[in-house]
């Protein structure tokens, strides 16, 4: 099968045509069937991207799978995966029947909602497969589309301001980001990756508009890049979007949100950002880790005094991506192994909370914290999953949370004490919201009234919780599952990183490592 | 045969855990109950006979992988060596005897097999803490046995109290988490590797080594041992990171003693132990770890003094207790920290079980104001908590070292005492220091825990309602408390040689390194003046004197006292203001941060602009877009289609160019 990632690709959307063009009505009958063949499409996909995974040789850093073709008036078709990427897709076509499983119980025009899911998915196969410039940014792009009507149509009752916000962060980032990728073109010629991928752009230092840039063309590049991604992540400051995108978006649009949407963020620094601009990003690096450690701490302490759980949990998702970007911007191999492993992590673990969240909307119709209280009472096996989860949640060893905080950290120390100081210090904070919220949902006793007749989760509920269980403990215990996969990839871009920042500190270019950062640097 | 011995301690537990929490709808509460004290009886024979039959040398049993990242290679392993088996002995044993004890205290609750889970699941992680072979497995242990304490106190979930108490030991303990994190990372950019032996055997380096961290610069050695010890004092509850502690009294009396007194508490002198082989290149380090200890030791000792809750009472002199073993550890004499660490957990795990027996038979009243005349109810229980007291107050004949070559003495009497010399013997200003506190700290232990036993069983009854329905425990209950009281009398006696006594260095071999060129205080603390040893049994007597005197001979003088001193006695009830002082400096800060940076930071700041900034752009891509068109989905798709016409327009341009 030597088109592969294109069927796995493209299954999906199959799936969303089937649905708009073959299924009528709006009777109970065809609601099921659209859910039914929602679930097969993404149960189909999943099993074949297995295959992928299967056939994948980890000792291999270069693309496979690759496959090529000539594309609309003159653009090329190419997609294939390495170490770094294959793991996003797997994430996404398992993760993906799961979110449908959890749309169960959607009443409102459900054919419609469905084909959004799965257009949404081809599009975030498509983001982590694309081995064309062109081919990425339409991805990356044409994804908020369906996240937008999904937010938009099925969202709660401030859903216009959310995706008013969602759309003004998005716009500049892009713009910037497609700008970026014209000089790309321009100046090497080609929108293919893996040629971009060895292509040196020129980190000698210009004078722009009077402005002495340290780092050049390179710097330019990556503060386009950046501002893009940075809304993505989402770093401090540009994280406004999420909490709000979160709390309209309904269940399963937070879950493809949080677990699946966020990583094209941190993908995409480690696509373009640090191999291509690797000078750039060592210049940079005191920025970014300035950043991630206010994120850590500035959003934990936001979270803790939250009272809707979306936003809570949104907000401490802001902080786990900040281990990330501190992980990638390590350049080094625990960091960057760590912030791979942290976003697949968050994945599991940020999904299925707010799956939990699910659980108890779907019942009672509000996620006010003040509305719920000693939940432990009449849904023992809720509050079980709930613990586990708010366990992987403050990175207690044994989950997989621990490993992807403990490896950036450590990669981050060896780079700056004062970032690792500072990002450990949310090892403290996030005990306290999540345990916090967790005592106030869950523990006491069960005094209000509206709760007396709450039933505790159903066999289907169950059912999706367990591979996000399964998932959990078993990285949490034997992370060299995945880490075996993508650590050859990740020795390969360091060493492509060092190489680079020793060659430019050689050529004068930069001072020396660690120097100080040219532009919007903090220090 | 001793490594698969050690593989069934180690994972029986968990395999108990999970029937016990999971499968107890199939095993029943009882079989549940059974399965798991059975489990724990057979783990604990097992431990004793690893104890008996380990060879003096190390080994190491490396299970599987568990992190591989580049030099960070780390495996789920085990590390048998006298460190080990010591802890072993303690965990299983206790945690045995407190499974079996459990079954009678915990008869009407509601969810027996919840609760045998968790001290099952307590157990698994404490011994995965001690066999550890590297840090980050030692880490494991640390944070499992964190979660298992939280979800023990607050195993009564319904009371706020409770949870309240579980949140704080949790997040206090993750303040000294960050320390143990950042320590292991230090260990490892330095050493590449955070295998123990490896670490051990680059401590030369580390001692000569300098390493910049944050603000300046450090020696290598001096900032992990400093940093490891910020884990060990919240684990350890010292002083500062001990306000957890007492709180945690909040869960079941069986889980005080198990993870509150003998086990999970002592892991921070067990890591300090542990560490030895660099510890002793860090003076400074363990200079601290002396102060801290005798300034806890002699801080929760105070508190003690005044309180009426007879679990905390023993909360605090297990505190004070544990800066005892700091002080050993950090004077050097980590033998000694081993030894008090192995006595300690027989007596106070036998005076909560006491205590426990107490409760049990007044209703669960904890108030030691409600008790009185206890004596003649439950003249068992009494005799085991006597024998408790004897131990920890070090009742013992002086000089029968010097005499018999042996002490003669309850186990308190032999471990303390060779610490109190040990901090004499270290001949430094800290341990002069500590020295003192740890005097001062024996004449208050021996009052409040005299002042217990005065208060509890003594005089008349100040509840006669609830003393009137006092019984015996069941014979469940009694069994571990007869078993813990001969420990207590003769843990000391018995272990003395191997521990700290002439054959000491043979018996530790390897697992406990002393640099023979700086640390001679082992053998400077046998022979140090007489009046250092007399000193400990001299204050045990005046504490017991005095307590006699407040509580038998005139019962008026305390509340007459408390009442001139009303300051005085108002500081140490409310347990030196801490808490109070806590939520002021970090709580409250951390709450009004937390509401500044969302309505000010993100509300106003933030969105402020994106909006203002939304004022200057929306009108004009809604110009461009069309009034009126279908919103915002439609501008974005047509913002980005234009994007895409330019770039496809520039490739096509630019490609036809080439």
């Amino acid at each position: 099968m030597s088109n592969i990632l294109t069927l796995v690709t493209f299954l999906p959307l199959i799936g969303a045509l089937v649905l708009i063009l073959v299924l009528r009505g709006e009777d109970a009958a065809a609601q099921l069937n659209a859910k039914v063949v929602a679930l097969i499409a993404t149960t189909a996909t999943f099993l074949l991207s297995l295959v992928i995974l299967g056939g994948f040789d980890a000792s291999d850093t270069g693309f496979q799978f690759v496959e090529e073709g000539e594309w609309l008036l003159g653009l090329n078709y190419k997609l294939g995966v390495d170490g770094i990427s294959v793991l996003f897709v797997m994430l996404t076509t398992f993760l993906m029947p799961i979110v449908i499983g959890a749309s169960w119980g959607v009443t409102h025009r459900v054919k419609e909602y469905m084909a959004a899911f799965l257009v949404l998915e081809t599009l975030m196969i498509g983001v982590f497969a694309s081995l064309d410039m062109v081919l990425f940014y339409l991805f990356f792009e044409a994804g908020l589309i369906p996240m937008f009507l999904i937010i938009g149509i099925w969202g709660g009752a401030n859903r216009i301001y959310a995706s008013f916000k969602f759309f003004l962060y998005t716009l500049l980032g892009s713009l910037l980001m497609l700008v970026a990728m014209i000089y790309m073109y321009a100046e090497a010629g080609t929108s293919d990756i893996p040629t971009l991928l060895a292509y040196e752009f020129s980190a000698a230092p210009i004078t722009l508009l009077g402005w002495h840039i340290v780092g050049g063309v390179q710097t330019m590049l990556w503060l386009a890049f950046f501002a893009s991604f940075a809304v993505k992540m989402p770093m401090w400051p540009v994280h406004t979007w999420l909490p709000d995108a979160h709390v309209q978006a309904p269940t399963a649009g937070s879950v493809v949100l949080a677990a699946i949407l966020l990583k094209m963020g941190g993908y995409g620094f480690l696509r373009f950002s640090l191999p291509m601009f690797p000078v750039a990003s060592e210049l940079m690096t005191d920025f970014v880790f300035a950043l991630s450690v206010i994120a850590i701490i500035y959003t934990s302490l936001v979270a803790m005094m939250q009272e809707d759980m979306k936003k809570l949990i949104a907000y401490s998702s802001v902080a786990h991506m900040g281990f990330v970007t501190l992980g990638i911007f390590a350049a080094n191999r625990q960091g960057v192994d760590g912030a791979i492993f942290q976003m697949l992590s968050h994945g599991f673990i940020s999904g299925a909370l707010f799956l939990i969240v699910g659980v108890i909307y779907d019942r009672m119709h509000t996620r006010d914290i003040a509305a719920y209280g000693g939940l432990a009472v009449r849904m023992p096996a809720f509050a079980l999953i709930f613990m586990l989860f708010t366990m992987g949640n403050v990175g207690l060893p044994g989950t997989s949370g621990f490993i992807g905080e403990f490896l950036t950290m450590a990669g981050a120390f060896q780079v700056s004490t004062w970032a690792a100081a500072g990002a450990a210090t949310g090892v403290i904070l996030s005990a306290g919201y999540a345990l916090w919220l967790y005592r106030r949902v869950v523990l006491g006793d069960l005094i209000k009234q509206s709760l007396s007749a709450i039933t505790d989760m159903t066999g289907r509920e169950r059912l999706l919780f367990a591979p996000l269980v399964v998932g959990t403990l078993l990285l949490g215990f034997y992370p060299s599952l995945i880490t075996d996969l993508f650590g050859p990839a990740v020795q390969n871009l360091v060493n492509g990183v060092d190489h680079a920042v020793a060659e430019a500190t050689a050529d004068g270019l930069i001072q020396f490592a660690g120097a100080a950062p040219a532009a919007g640097g903090t220090h | 045969m001793l490594e698969s011995l050690v593989l069934f301690i180690l994972l029986a537990p968990f395999a108990g855990a999970l029937i016990a929490g999971f499968g107890w709808r199939f095993t029943g509460e009882k079989g549940a109950m059974l399965v798991t004290t059975g489990i724990m009886m057979v783990a604990a024979v097992f431990a004793w006979i690893v104890l008996i039959a380990l060879p003096e040398g190390a080994e190491s049993l490396s299970l599987f992988r568990w992190i591989d990242s580049g030099t960070l290679a780390i495996d789920w392993g085990i590390r048998l060596d006298r460190m080990t088996s010591v802890m072993l002995v303690v965990v299983c044993s206790v945690s045995a005897l407190v499974h079996l004890y459990s079954m009678g205290y915990m008869e009407e609750d509601e969810a027996k097999p919840r609760f045998f889970a968790y001290l099952s699941f307590f157990s698994f992680a404490m011994l995965a803490l001690v066999t550890g072979d590297n840090l980050l497995q030692l880490f494991f242990g640390w944070e499992g046995v964190g979660v298992a304490s939280y979800l023990l106190i607050g195993f009564w979930w319904k009371k706020p109290s409770a949870n309240a108490a579980a949140m704080k030991a949790f997040i206090v303990n993750r303040v000294g988490d960050f320390g143990f994190l950042l320590g292991i990372f230090t260990l490892y950019m330095m050493t590449d590797s955070i295998e123990l032996d490896v670490i051990f055997g680059q401590a030369h380096h580390l001692a000569e080594s300098t390493v910049t961290f944050l603000w300046t610069d450090w020696n290598a050695a001096e900032l992990a041992c400093f940093l490891l010890f910020i884990g060990a004092m919240g684990k350890s509850a010292q002083f500062m990171l001990h306000t957890w502690l007492p709180d945690a009294m909040e869960g079941p009396t069986p889980v005080s003693a198990l993870i509150h007194a003998a086990t999970m508490v002592t892991a921070g002198v067990f890591l300090v132990c542990r560490m030895s082989p660099i510890m002793e290149y860090a003076p400074m380090a363990t200079g601290f770890i002396t102060v801290v200890g005798g300034v806890t030791a002699f801080f929760a000792a105070t508190v003690g003094l005044v309180q009426t809750d007879i679990k905390r009472v023993i909360a605090y002199s297990t505190c004070s207790q544990l800066g005892y073993m700091f002080v050993a550890a950090g004077v050097g004499y980590y033998q000694a920290a081993m030894f008090h660490l192995f006595t300690h957990a027989f007596f106070k795990a036998l005076l909560f079980l006491g205590a426990g027996s107490v409760i049990h038979a007044m209703h669960h009243e904890q108030d030691m104001r409600k008790y009185g005349g206890l004596r003649k109810k439950i003249p068992v229980t009494f005799a085991m908590m006597m024998l408790g007291t004897l131990a920890i107050t070090g009742v013992g004949i002086p000089f029968s070292y010097d005499i018999l070559g042996l002490p003669i003495g309850f186990a308190g009497f032999v471990s303390k005492d060779a610490i109190i010399e040990g901090a004499y013997a270290a001949h430094s200003a800290v341990g002069e220091f500590s020295f003192t506190l740890l005097v001062i700290a024996a004449a208050f232990t021996s009052f409040y825990s005299w002042r217990l036993i005065f208060l509890t069983f003594y005089g008349e009854t100040r509840d006669r309602k609830h003393w009137e329905h006092a019984h015996e425990s069941p014979a469940v209950m009694m069994w571990p408390l007869y078993i813990l009281g001969a420990g207590a009398v003769l843990a000391g006696m018995v272990f003395f040689s191997g521990f700290i006594g002439y054959s000491s260095e043979d018996w530790f071999g390897a697992a406990i390194y002393v640099n023979h060129e700086t640390n001679h205080v082992m053998h400077d603390s046998h022979s140090v003046p007489a009046w250092v040893k007399l000193s400990p049994f001299v204050a045990m007597l005046g504490g017991l004197a005095v307590s006699y005197w407040f509580y038998i001979a005139n019962p008026n003088l305390p509340r007459e006292l408390a009442e001139r001193h009303h300051g005085a006695y108002k500081f140490l009830l409310n347990k030196w203001y801490f808490d109070e002082l806590y939520g002021l400096i970090f709580v409250r800060p951390a709450m009004w941060l937390g509401a500044f940076f969302w309505k000010k930071g993100d509300g106003s700041v933030v969105d402020g602009a994106i909006n203002g900034l939304a004022m200057g752009v929306i009108p004009w891509v809604t110009r461009l877009a069309g009034r009126g068109q279908s919103g915002y989905v439609f501008h974005y798709a047509f913002v980005m289609l234009i994007g895409v016409s330019i770039l496809v327009t520039w490739l096509s341009v630019g490609g036809s160019a080439h």
